[in-house]
């Protein structure tokens, strides 16, 4: 006679360890799709906050208006025009490298200083006091017949000012 | 008793134990902090859910939306002012009590877990706090959300990516309202909720407050009274002079606005709420990973640490557990006063100076840190080993340091710091 005895007995603890891995792993799958849900939604909206920029060279003027070693506050495309000394044009960001704020010049100091936690950048842009790591971003500037025109799409990081960042006539 | 009287007692008796040992009634052994701080967050749910009736998360219609409540609602100001007091003084209260338990060795064996959700609490309560600062969208909100998702960006490996997460993009723009809103009225409340109910439930659990230590007799429990209404009518007391405390205030102090958000222009100067003042001076002597990052690391590590270290809680129930640790807790708080002072001038004038540019990495960051850890080290030994101090109290020493030059630098940056940052006379 064929021993049917197994039929009859409660589940080995071969499948219940079997059936109790098969739920946790669907236990995981559901936690990493809730987690994949969670992070396209919040990544489908990184576009959202992108200002639409119908133009990214901005106009800032002709040559003969400014004077050497000063700056120029261009609203329209949120940059600084600094003319150095030696008549080149240097296109600043306005936002402080240390946390973002927004860097005013100081006519009379001849420097940019930061209203939030003091930092203080020359005319070319280099930290002269901490706690900025790093000089304010720069702009490529084109000149075309005599007129200066800024490309701001991106703002250009660098270590310190070298004279190929700014344009001579 | 009536039915309906005693199902509120019931109720009542699901938070507290039917009878409390009558010896943490004592008013000066809590003050009544953490009940003040339910009483807050009561008030704050309250006048919350009325402005969100009012309130428009767009950042086109925030700010009109809150001239609107405070020109045209009935009582619209008061509800904004009671919430704004409110969340203020609960920052203060929190902070207290958590030096009340340090103080009261509350944090010792049975009580572990509890510090380190009410740290999580700590946290979530200045997170609300700082998100709805952002909301009604004027200059001090926009440039609040500019210094702080930029100060995310020092975070090493995953700064970026976090930036880009809670502004909705490389921008600060109406997805950065969106994400702020959301935290402040349903991701945070909520989470506050749980975790406030399981912080009660282990007060309970480690048998209710603290209590002293009995060394000639151990054995004899202290005697108890019942919870309604020797307990709950104190509370009730203690909540309602608090109410009205907080309710007056509104009336004649108001919440500042300032002029709507203009991203072209940062306000001279702008400063954090006065809560992170503290961390904004470190801001301004340290290099930004380390202000940003790795202090606050230590500092959060440290306290989540600390209950989890042999015999750092002092005698329970005893302010600062004895007449030694009271004196040790006096001169600590001198000293660093003093101390915290003095390093703040003398870096003042080295940052006047030329020479701070070169290398902040190193000179603002890794030496700082590294005579922080040696200081501590060697003060510790020489407390414990030289004065023979308990581990305990050199610890509550340590507590106290923290929170003595947090309130230091939080006053300076209040008070003494003018146009551009710079430290001035009030």
């Amino acid at each position: 006679m064929v021993d049917n005895r197994n039929n009859d007995t409660p589940p080995g603890p071969n499948r219940r360890q079997f059936l109790n891995r098969l739920w946790a792993f669907f236990g995981v799958v559901a936690l990493v799709e809730f987690g994949w849900l969670g992070l396209s939604f919040l990544n489908s909206r990184k576009e959202r906050n992108k200002p639409v920029k119908t133009e990214s060279i901005v106009t800032a003027g002709a040559v003969e208006q400014f004077t050497p070693a000063t700056v120029t506050a261009v609203p329209l495309g949120q940059f600084y025009l600094a003319c150095l000394a030696d008549g080149s044009f240097l296109a600043l960001s306005r936002t402080c490298t240390h946390l973002g704020c927004s860097v005013p010049w100081d006519e009379e100091k001849n420097q940019f200083v930061c209203p939030c936690h003091g930092s203080t950048f020359n005319l070319t842009g280099e930290v002269l006091s901490a706690p900025a790591p790093r000089p304010l971003d720069y702009y490529p500037v084109r000149i075309e017949n005599g007129i200066v025109k800024v490309d701001i799409s991106t703002p250009q990081k660098r270590g310190r000012f070298e004279s190929t960042q700014a344009t001579r006539i | 008793m009536p039915k309906s009287r005693r199902s509120i007692t019931d109720l009542i008796l699901h938070l507290h134990p039917p009878t409390v040992p009558e010896e943490t009634l004592r008013f000066n052994l809590s003050w009544g902090l953490g009940g003040m701080a339910v009483m807050l967050v009561g008030l704050l749910f309250f006048t919350g859910i009325l402005m969100l009736l009012v309130y428009q998360p767009s950042t086109d219609q925030a700010y009109t939306s809150i001239l609107i409540l405070t020109r045209e609602v009935p009582f619209g100001l008061w509800v904004r002012n009671i919430h704004h007091w409110s969340a203020n003084l609960l920052v203060v209260i929190s902070v207290l009590h958590l030096l009340r338990v340090a103080l009261t060795g509350a944090f010792g064996p049975g009580r572990r877990l509890n510090w380190v959700i009410g740290l999580f609490l700590l946290f979530l309560l200045l997170s609300s706090n700082f998100t709805g600062y952002l909301l009604p969208w004027d200059q001090l909100a926009y440039w609040a959300v500019t210094i702080c998702t930029s100060m995310l960006g020092y975070i090493p490996f995953c700064g970026q990516w976090l930036q880009e997460l809670f502004r909705g993009g490389a921008e600060i723009g109406p997805a950065t309202l969106a994400n702020f809103f959301v935290l402040h009225v349903a991701f945070i409340p909520g989470t506050l909720f749980i975790l406030l109910l399981w912080h009660f439930w282990l007060v309970r659990r480690a048998g209710g407050l603290v209590q002293i230590k009995k060394n000639d007799a151990p054995e004899a429990p202290s005697p108890r009274v019942s919870t309604v209404p020797n307990l709950v009518m104190r509370e009730a007391a203690v909540g309602l002079a608090l109410v009205a405390f907080v309710l007056t205030l509104a009336i004649f102090w108001n919440t500042p606005l300032l002029e709507q958000a203009n991203p072209g222009m940062s306000p001279n100067p702008a400063k954090a709420p006065w809560y992170f003042m503290g961390f904004q001076e470190l801001l301004l002597h340290l290099h930004p990973v380390f202000a940003v990052f790795v202090w606050p690391l230590l500092g959060a590590a440290a306290f989540l640490c600390v209950p989890f270290w042999r015999d750092t809680a002092l005698p329970t129930g005893v302010w600062f557990g004895s007449g030694q640790g009271r004196t040790l807790a006096a001169w600590t708080t001198a000293i660093g006063v003093v101390a915290t002072l003095t390093l703040i001038l003398i870096d003042n004038l080295l940052l006047g100076s030329a020479t701070a540019v070169t290398n902040t990495f190193v000179t603002r960051g890794l030496l700082p840190t590294g005579v922080l850890m040696v200081l501590s080290a060697g003060l510790y030994s020489w407390l414990v080993k030289k004065l023979n101090y308990s581990r305990a109290e050199t610890v509550m020493a340590g507590i106290i340091l923290v929170l003595v030059t947090l309130t230091v630098c939080t006053i300076i940056g209040v008070w003494f710091r003018g146009p551009e940052m710079h430290l001035v006379w009030p």
